[in-house]
């Protein structure tokens, strides 16, 4: 199970000149399981600091975030990570990346390859195995990371712009891979990006954040039947009434 | 090939330099100084290596010193790396440590050598005691700041996965992170734990080692001697560190390809 309900949260920091800023505000959210969420908005509205909420990397100031009933307090290996920049461990060999949270819990070295090794060609990167991350480029090392997260099996998958270093052509196949995967394993996803078009092709549902202080300005549903093609009028049609609705409601005021 | 021809050619400029040397060494010492007490000739010099490599003593010294290095190194490297680290890790170890490595530390490691007799008498542990205090510093200042420059998504991503205590912390994610920092540290240190061996075995702490019979040929009034145990020490602190250079680049490399330019 992964269902999210997210209340009335609230999240500010502290400024130089002891004032407040107000980063989140009475934020209020529900996703249910094996959905597919993109969080959408531009930069320093707030994105990356909910997803931290969700992640429990960070303590919120106010209000809470329950997943499947359970208040979240802290990292929790029922939540797995996909980092902005590259997050893999430069130590380790890509096979030792993808087993370490299993190693973490204790898991013996043999059927943590195993484990590790299934989720290594799920993300079609067998070749790859002893491989270095300094020797992979910047799309290989981003699938890495996804199946580092995944081999821990968690209910609730995290992604921060997890694409938003990458070429557009190594992004598109990507997007298309993480879809497969998504079939495949059928997790939550909440994923972030300021990419319309990312969140048009990926999601079941957009939810779009106002500029500081973050709040939900708009969850669209998008009801586009999957493979999306990219090129398609309904696609077009779709990506061009989010981006009305961002310009109308949703920008700064 | 190119630059393979190049790299050949550079290195024969080296030894053209070496051999250059040598040759001025030879003549001033031969022609103009004329005094071998003053200037030993490269001959002379050579001809005492030969008359104490066969006497054997110098395979002694070369183990007495090795025994002394080995043991302050050692030292340092099981105090240091524990300070580092608590201090790299922990705000409040650091701010607490802080001041007392800031005061101990600028104190010459040679200016230790009165306690260091005090402590451990004329032994080989005073000798260690001395290059000890020179080879810890780097060691901590090292390993505390590679522990301070760990990429803070390392540790996110670590305790994602399931990797929450400080202890599993340090030991998976921040300590081998911070390991090429170490090694470099520990690099330093042994450099510095060479300089102090000579003046660590000065005061006649055993009856063998390289700094000890230097100073024993000085008051001999042999410096031919003299400067053979001078090259010595300088050779093998060169392959001490090209060693250490080399196992800490090939050890690394692996993983740094696109952080070292």
């Amino acid at each position: 199970m992964g269902n999210l309900e997210i209340r009335d949260l609230c999240q500010s920091f502290a400024r130089d000149d002891k004032t407040r800023l107000q980063v989140l505000e009475h934020l209020n959210l529900d996703v249910t399981d094996k959905e597919f969420v993109c969080i959408l908005g531009a930069s320093g509205c707030g994105k990356t600091t909910l997803l931290r909420l969700i992640a429990g990397l960070d303590e919120a100031e106010s209000g809470s975030i329950l997943l499947d009933g359970e208040e979240i307090k802290g990292p929790n290996p029922k939540v797995g990570f996909v980092f902005q920049e590259y997050s893999l461990f430069p130590w380790r060999s890509v096979i030792d990346n993808i087993a370490f949270g299993l190693e973490m819990k204790g898991i013996p070295a043999g059927e943590r390859y195993k484990v590790a090794e299934e989720y290594l060609e799920l993300v079609n990167l067998t070749p790859f195995r002893n491989s270095y991350p300094s020797e992979l480029s910047g799309g290989m090392r981003q699938r890495v990371a996804v199946a580092r997260a995944l081999a821990l099996d968690p209910v609730l998958l995290l992604m921060d712009e997890p694409f938003g270093a990458l070429d557009a052509q190594t992004r598109n196949m990507l997007q298309k891979e993480l879809l497969e995967i998504w079939e495949k394993t059928k997790k939550t996803i909440i994923f972030i990006t300021h990419s319309v078009d990312e969140a048009v092709y990926l999601s079941d549902r957009i939810v779009v954040l106002t500029p500081r202080p973050g709040r939900i300005c708009k969850i669209a549903p998008i009801n586009l039947p999957r493979p999306r093609n990219r090129t398609s009028v309904e696609f077009a049609e779709v990506r061009r009434e989010i981006l009305d609705l961002i310009s109308m409601n949703c920008s700064v005021q | 090939m190119n630059n393979h021809t190049q790299k050949q050619k550079n290195r024969g400029l080296g030894v053209l330099a070496i051999i250059l040397c040598l040759i001025i060494w030879q003549v001033v010492a031969v022609y103009i100084v004329k005094y071998t007490f003053i200037l030993p000739a490269p001959t002379d010099v050579f001809s005492a290596f030969v008359e104490l490599a066969r006497s054997g003593t110098l395979i002694l010294d070369f183990q007495e010193s090795m025994i002394h290095f080995a043991m302050g190194i050692g030292a340092a490297i099981l105090v240091g790396i524990p300070i580092g680290i608590i201090m790299g890790w922990s705000r409040k170890c650091d701010a607490f440590l802080n001041p007392i490595v800031e005061i101990i530390r600028p104190i010459p490691p040679l200016a230790w050598i009165p306690f260091a007799i005090i402590w451990f008498g004329l032994t080989l542990y005073s000798a260690a005691f001395v290059i000890f205090i020179g080879a810890v510093f780097p060691i901590i200042i090292n390993t505390y700041s590679g522990f301070r420059n760990v990429p803070r998504i390392f540790v996110e991503a670590g305790k994602m996965l399931g990797c929450t205590k400080n202890s599993s912390l340090i030991r998976h994610i921040a300590f081998p992170a911070a390991l090429p920092s170490v090694a470099s540290g520990i690099r330093i240190a042994t450099g510095v734990a060479w300089m102090c061996l000579v003046a660590a075995e000065l005061f006649g702490v055993s009856n063998y080692g390289l700094g000890k019979n230097l100073w024993q040929y000085y008051n001999l009034h042999r410096m031919d001697c003299v400067v053979v145990y001078m090259l010595i020490l300088g050779l093998i602190g060169l392959a001490v560190d090209i060693l250490l250079r080399y196992y800490i680049d090939h050890h690394f490399l692996k993983w740094q390809t696109n952080e070292v330019a």
